[in-house]
């Protein structure tokens, strides 16, 4: 997967998460939470989203790394570019 | 051998149950009564739509809004607002002899009431205000002190302070006579601060969804099949027996059955410890249909919490039905897009389930027709006299509780110690629902989803 198509999907799972909110405005830079106020149980969503889509397994310290859409696509790029 | 097994097809049951489904469990919700809905279910009578609890929603916000119980359930559900539907209430009241207090689902109204029948309590009410939005239902060690105490710290005025746990206690006080600041403090914000609301077509609009969902990501539903056993070994739950001796098995079980209501279905012999009473807390509800809108009556509140005396008593009656207190609710009162075909009139009062557990058919009949004619004649004196427009009625006790749900006195709000993190002796057996600690419609379907996170997807 590109990088594209790797933030495609994150897009795709955000919005299964939250089918009400518009996303065409998500600034990549910014952290979800402050944009769309996420919460934990949320973020563990994506976490689970991931591994049940791709198989992905994140492990509970690298959580972090899922704060905004950039840093999300950085750190799943390595895992997922040869899928 | 499913994934997991949960007991009840009540709000916390189902909702666990998308939960797991959604990411792949193999999950049977195991239902002892015909249909689903547990506390909130719906029937048919004489060829009318009945709910049987829902009077409101509670922690009702609007579109868009992304924090709060409701915004965290639909995405946790993967739920759109637009699927429940609901319209906000058009206005409620607490109607105490000396004074009434009117709000809705803007905290503004409340505050304005409160500056116009207690003035002097204008900045103490804003101090409670503050207090309760600090309060972390996730994080914080005050949960357990006393509302009492804390409310006579920020309060001067008695009569508000009992004004204001009339409608909190009715909407979910499993403990007697007084709350746990936690709880209150997340009752006023789902009551006062959000707001209440109701779906145009009731309960029954919510369950189709959940259970159409649950089956939809391939959940199995199992009606009557009741458990009658949970067999341990090693610590564990092994296998779960059902009242026709089919035996199932399942890594993990969740049930909403209530915490002492699924001790006794161990077969370990494991003591119900004596300090965790189930709940005693139970209603009368009557309903009566109307020939016409409330609204030609002179009625447009949808909820009318009464009390006739100045101190509100939140204990099970030495009498039959609690006369002094009720909750009138109007369905019709709600702001929807077109008038409902009925008008209807509800009324729940606190009720003494040792009184109709004790009698005979016959009696409990008689019983049904005297009390419920008390208890209107009660509410009517807050609320216009509906008497003559009556078309039909309908009425419960505990007792119809107890039958539907299988919950230890027809305790509505369970036992009034929770068991917050779900555990129990057994490493595989979690409760959800009513006894582990949120109540009320979105309150339990809150359960359900954060113990199924917690417990059965972490691995
Ligand atoms: C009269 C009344 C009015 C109410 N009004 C409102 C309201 O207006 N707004 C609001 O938000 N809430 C209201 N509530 C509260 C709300 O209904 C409950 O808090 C909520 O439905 C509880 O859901 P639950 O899943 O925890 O439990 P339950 O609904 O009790 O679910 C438990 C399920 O488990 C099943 N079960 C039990 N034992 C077994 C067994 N051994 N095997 C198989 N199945 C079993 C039961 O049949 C039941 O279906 C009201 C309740 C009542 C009774």
């Amino acid at each position: 997967m590109t990088k594209d198509e790797i933030r495609a999907e994150v897009l795709d799972i955000l919005a299964d998460i939250a089918p009400d909110e518009d996303l065409s405005s998500l600034d990549d830079s910014k952290s979800f939470r402050e944009q769309m106020e996420l919460d934990s149980m949320d973020f563990l969503d994506i976490v689970m989203e991931l591994r049940k889509r791709h198989r992905v397994q994140i492990p509970e310290d690298d959580y972090v790394n899922l704060a905004s859409m950039d840093s999300t696509v950085e750190y799943l790029h390595p895992m997922m570019k040869d899928m | 051998m499913y994934d997991a097994i949960i007991i009840g097809a009540g709000m916390s049951g189902l909702a666990a149950g998308i939960r797991l489904a959604h990411y792949d469990q193999r999950v049977c919700i195991l239902e002892r009564h015909t249909t689903i809905g547990g506390l909130n279910g719906f029937y048919r009578l004489r060829g009318r739509d009945y709910d049987v609890g829902l009077h409101a929603l509670t922690n009702i916000t609007p579109k868009g809004t992304r924090k709060g119980p409701l915004a965290r359930l639909l995405r946790q559900l993967r739920l759109s607002w637009d699927d429940l539907a609901i319209s906000p209430q058009i206005g409620s009241e607490i109607a105490f002899p000396s004074a009434r207090l009117r709000f809705n689902n803007d905290l503004d109204l409340l505050r304005s009431e409160v500056a116009r029948a207690f003035p002097g309590e204008v900045d103490n009410f804003e101090r409670l205000i503050a207090a309760v939005v600090e309060y972390d239902d996730l994080t914080d060690e005050h949960a357990a002190i006393s509302a009492r105490v804390r409310l006579g710290e920020l309060l001067d005025e008695p009569l508000l302070v009992e004004m204001l746990f009339c409608p909190l206690m009715f909407y979910g006080s499993a403990r007697e006579h007084d709350m746990d600041w936690g709880q209150f403090s997340i009752m006023f914000r789902s009551i006062f601060m959000e707001g209440l609301g109701r779906p145009y077509a009731g309960v029954r609009l919510i369950l189709k969804h959940l259970v159409r969902k649950f089956r939809a990501l391939g959940g199995e539903l199992k009606l009557r099949s009741g458990v009658s056993r949970l067999e341990v070994e090693n610590g564990k739950v092994s296998r779960v027996v059902l009242d026709s001796g089919e035996v199932l098995e399942g890594r993990r079980v969740l049930s909403s059955a209530g915490w002492c209501e699924t001790m006794r279905m161990c077969n370990d012999g494991t003591p119900v410890d004596a300090s965790r009473s189930p709940g005693r807390l139970s209603f009368c509800e009557t309903i009566a249909t109307l020939d016409r809108q409330p609204k030609q009556l002179g009625h447009d509140r949808t909820i009318t919490f009464y009390n006739d005396q100045e101190e509100f008593v939140w204990t099970p009656p030495a009498e039959p039905c609690d006369l002094r207190s009720g909750v009138i609710c109007s369905p019709n009162n709600f702001d929807y897009d077109e008038p409902l075909g009925d008008g209807v009139m509800r009324i729940t009062a606190l009720a003494n389930f040792d009184y109709w557990r004790g009698l005979d058919e016959r009696a409990y009949e008689l019983e049904k027709l005297r009390w419920y004619d008390a208890i209107t004649a009660s509410a009517v004196r807050f609320v216009p006299d509906y008497r003559q427009w009556v078309v039909d009625t309908d009425m419960f006790t505990p007792t119809t509780i107890v039958r539907f749900t299988g919950h230890d006195n027809g305790a509505v709000y369970g036992a009034p110690e929770k068991q917050i993190d779900g555990r129990t002796h057994l490493d595989n057996l979690f409760i959800c629902g009513t006894d582990q600690g949120f109540v009320g419609i979105i309150g339990s379907i809150v359960s359900g989803i954060s113990m199924a996170n917690m417990h059965c997807l972490r691995d």
